[in-house]
């Protein structure tokens, strides 16, 4: 029995990587999806088969499923895309919550893994107890922040307070103290106190991040679900959670590491928080010190005209699309755009919107062929052919200072090189500036055009405009 | 050489051999702890280790579209610490800690569900063009 079930693991973990695998195309992926799937299937089925299994325990055991899965199954189907995001944040605090749990119940019955009698557990296994059990508690409360911002629940805003880092600090010592103490007595009040004092950290650990670096703080978490996942696995002993944590935690740091680099800013930067807040660096790019400059705006009906008579037309969407829920529209602009006989593509920035690859979703949810959509570096020699860039709701990403302005928050950071275009239309609600707090120098160029207002209803007047 | 000699010398050598034999024994006994203790933890670590450069490989070859997905099916299988909560659920002698464990079955189901039902629906949308 035993052959067979870490032969089942085994399978499962094969069919974890091919579904990962798949992910590297679109046709190959909803394949890849089912292989993750089935390796599921076939792990709990197993498991379930464990010969130490009793009646009550195995009715339980099904009572759960059902009951967890009931409610997957409705979140899942419910949810807007647009809100994506905060939905995977909250995936995420339950895969930390589970690994709690699951530490705690290694803790009371040892015996069930082999690792020992209750209150004589084998030091190593305590070790890696441990680390599963503040991993997940720190997941759990750091993914529910991220949630509550994401959500709109709590203010996006960093929360900064005095020695907030120093407090972190004190309190991750403390940690440490308290897990050698637990490692070296096995106390139960030493398990509880770790848990707590993880919670505490994983919260203090995220609010001083905006909402804008959402997509490195999601990643991040992810990864961490992982390093958890994996942590259990060796306290359990357990070959699938080993290889699947390990997948799960190099996944997301991984894609940590291409959020940071799409902001040219160091993981640490971000951990510590607070970007965009520094008021003398807003003052220094210009921000609402200076005399108000004069910019062009324009009306829809204006874009509406020299979009029609343009050739080569690529949009730039950011998270304010995302917020309007203009992706349909937009997709209709553009539909109606290429029955003039103009090309029209898609550019998306790494950090566009709050989890990476966010674009994508919505605007292959707007139907937009994914052909059609094209990353950063693909595109940006295109720019300097193109008639016309549209930029929805996004302002960092496209901002010059980046490459110019050695004194600008955001410099170094890969753009899009919109400004290259021969008419760039900025569908913004007014003059403020992105997330980094800089004024985007792109607003007063002569070649720019503002359409003022919300995006979804700017778009909507230049589809009315189009079709007459 | 007579038989009954050689039958000494049989007899000699057959003790010899056993408490060799004996010796070897005690030895494995005594190794044996430590080689329990040892050995699956460093093909545990080993294994671990070698997930974490197939995951390295395979993730860098995700396409950045697919980014979303990717974040949501790693959810979705991170939740295979089900297979944890269900052998405590089921064979537990301590009734808090099966609580715990039906407990962390129902969360990790939500994910299972959830993380695999969201993966796809998002990618049923990406479509080519025409």
């Amino acid at each position: 029995m035993e052959t067979i079930s870490t032969l089942a693991y085994l399978i499962a973990s094969v069919l974890f990587i091919l579904a990962l695998r798949g992910l590297s195309h679109p046709e190959t992926s909803r394949q890849g999806n089912l292989f993750g799937m089935i390796g599921m299937a076939i792990a709990v089925v197993a498991t379930l088969f464990h010969s130490g299994i009793d009646g009550g325990g195995f009715a339980l055991i099904i009572a759960g499923i059902a009951i967890g899965g009931g409610i997957g199954t409705v979140l899942a189907r419910r949810i807007q895309m647009t809100s994506l995001p905060q939905l995977v944040a909250f995936f995420h605090s339950l895969v930390g919550m589970a690994a709690v749990l699951v530490a705690a119940a290694a803790f009371y019955a040892p015996e069930s893994f082999g690792i020992g009698t209750q209150g004589h557990i084998q030091p190593s296994s305590l070790v890696e107890m441990t680390l599963g059990l503040a991993i997940g508690a720190v997941t759990f409360s750091g993914s529910l922040i991220a949630f509550a911002k994401l959500d709109g629940r709590m203010s996006g805003a960093p929360i900064l307070f005095r020695n907030q880092h120093w407090l972190n600090l004190g309190l991750g010592i403390l940690l440490l103290v308290l897990a050698i103490a637990f490692i070296s007595t096995g106390n139960a009040l030493l398990f509880w106190l770790i848990a707590l004092l993880s919670f505490g950290l994983g919260f203090l650990l995220i609010v001083p991040i905006g909402g804008a670096d959402m997509p490195v703080v999601v990643s991040m978490l992810n990864s961490y679900s992982g390093w958890a996942a994996a942590g259990i696995g060796f306290t359990i002993g357990n070959l699938l959670l080993i290889v699947t944590g390990a997948l799960v935690g190099a996944s997301g740091a991984i894609l940590s590491y291409i959020m940071c680099k799409g902001m040219n800013r160091s993981i640490i930067n971000v951990l510590l928080g607070g970007f965009g807040t520094d008021p003398a660096a807003a003052a220094a790019g210009g921000g609402s010190a200076g005399p108000a400059r004069p910019v062009k705006a324009g009306s829809a009906e204006d874009a509406a005209y020299i979009m029609k008579n343009a050739q080569k037309i690529i949009i730039v969407p950011g998270y304010g699309m995302a917020v309007a829920q203009a992706q349909q529209v937009v997709r209709e602009m553009a539909d109606l755009l290429k029955k003039e006989g103009a090309e029209v593509s898609y550019a998306i920035h790494p950090v566009a919107g709050r989890m990476p690859g966010h674009m994508n979703v919505l605007l292959a949810e707007a139907n937009v062929p994914y052909d059609e959509v094209h990353e950063l570096e693909e595109i940006n020699p295109e720019f300097a052919e193109a008639d016309v860039a549209y930029v929805i709701g996004a302002n960092d990403v496209t901002n010059p200072a980046a490459k110019t302005d050695k004194s600008s928050a955001i410099y170094g950071m890969p753009i899009l090189d919109v400004e290259k275009a021969k008419t760039v239309f900025f569908v913004k609600r007014g003059m403020a500036s992105g997330y980094a707090g800089v004024e985007n120098e792109l607003f007063f160029r002569d070649n720019t055009m503002m359409l003022f207002g919300d995006a979804k209803k700017v778009t909507q007047q230049i589809v009315q405009s189009l079709q007459k | 050489m007579n038989p009954t000699d050689l039958a000494i010398r049989a007899k000699e050598q057959a003790e010899q051999a056993m408490t060799l034999a004996d010796r070897a024994l005690a030895a494995a006994h005594a190794v044996q702890p430590l080689a329990e203790a040892a050995h699956p933890f460093l093909l545990l670590l080993t294994i671990f280790l070698l997930a974490c450069f197939v995951g390295y490989y395979v993730v860098w070859s995700v396409t950045p579209a697919l980014h979303s997905p990717l974040m949501a099916v790693t959810n979705a299988i991170s939740s295979v610490i089900v297979v944890g909560a269900i052998l405590v659920t089921g064979m537990a002698e301590s009734p808090v800690a099966r609580v715990f464990g039906f407990l962390a079955v129902i969360l990790a189901s939500v994910n299972i569900f959830g993380g695999f039902i969201v993966t796809r629906r998002m990618l049923a949308m990406f479509k080519r063009k025409g």
